[in-house]
């Protein structure tokens, strides 16, 4: 028989610390695969985020520099300013792209640097112990939100991705999720046109992806991969919201 | 020449690591075959891992490999 699936060349064979159900392996393994199809291993540079993910170095097997909380995007901006033929991205999550950090992704975006957001969405801090993030739902309990987040008080969840959007800089922009095989394979899909458009040398791209948090969303792992698509979607609808990129796909 | 019901079948199997399973049982969801269950042995972790019923019904869709968050399984098929 023939091996159809295994365990990418560029994902360190580790297991990762993250909970039962979580997204941030999904997407470790998603973009670790992309790299080594597009054959970025060796100019690809990735700045992980403090959070959750912040020993992304220990899985990814490509070249990484932690930046400070919410500042990715600017330590990125150095890194590919200072090595233009290098592939930059930034792993960010709410707590740091939509809350410490959203000065520094705006900036960036707005002076269109060459380098790739991804930025995972949990609607929660998650590493923390799950207090409410900008993202958090409406009515969503969190540890902070007993009650509910109730907009009055708290405001309302922010969608980074349209207001990046608004901006000259930002060419791709997609909005996608974790949470099923069609959603998986859409991501990476996302995430290789990010990539492209800096390639191409066209500007600032951010893929946005909704990932599931078991442990602080108080859920079983296939409840919150559910909850993905009954509850989060409907504050944050998937799909591309910029695309000025001028590659259409075919289909 | 395959004919029949079972010759046209595609046949797969998969190998589940142990080691880095979880116990997430999101591949128990996503099998349209049913032929992923969760073991009574915990793993050195203390999670309960999943475990492969060769049943000979699985074709090696890939889809637990697909959503395992572990990435946990590898998927043959011939």
């Amino acid at each position: 028989m023939r091996k159809v699936y295994t365990r990418p060349r560029l994902l360190k064979r580790v297991p990762f610390h993250y909970c039962p159900g979580c997204g941030h392996s999904v997407v470790h393994r998603v973009m670790t695969e992309l790299i080594d199809e597009m054959n970025l291993g060796d100019r690809i540079i990735g700045i992980p985020p403090p959070g959750c993910s912040v020993f992304a170095y220990h899985y990814f097997d490509v070249d990484m520099a932690e930046s400070a909380h919410g500042r990715g995007a600017a330590v990125a901006t150095g890194i590919k300013r200072a090595f233009p033929e290098a592939i930059v991205f930034t792993y960010q999550g709410d707590g740091d792209l939509a809350a410490i950090g959203t000065a520094e992704t705006i900036h960036a975006a707005n002076r269109g640097e060459r380098i790739t957001a991804i930025f995972i969405n949990n609607a929660v801090y998650g590493m923390t112990g799950g207090q409410m993030a900008p993202t958090t739902l409406s009515d969503q309990v969190t540890t902070t939100t007993p009650y509910g987040r109730d907009t009055k008080i708290e405001g309302y969840p922010i969608r980074m991705s349209e207001i990046v959007a608004l901006i000259r800089g930002a060419v791709y922009i997609e909005r996608t999720a974790v949470n099923s095989p069609a959603n998986i394979r859409k991501t990476k899909k996302a995430i290789r046109k990010a990539f492209q458009a800096q390639i191409d040398d066209l500007g600032f791209s951010l893929v946005e992806i909704l990932s599931p948090c078991p442990t602080n969303w108080r859920m079983t792992p296939l409840e919150s991969w559910q909850w993905i698509d009954k509850v989060m979607t409907k504050e944050f609808p998937l799909g591309v919201i910029k695309d000025i990129t001028g590659k259409n796909d075919a289909d | 020449m395959s004919s029949g019901k079972t010759g046209s079948k595609i046949k797969g199997y998969i190998e589940i690591d142990q080691e880095l399973c979880k116990g997430c049982q999101i591949c128990i969801a996503f099998c349209p075959k049913d032929v992923i269950s969760l073991s009574d042995k915990l793993n050195s972790s203390g999670y309960l891992p999943v475990l492969f019923n060769d049943s000979g019904e699985c074709t090696g869709c890939a889809i637990c490999a697909v959503v395992c968050p572990e990435v946990a399984i590898e998927v043959y098929r011939g």
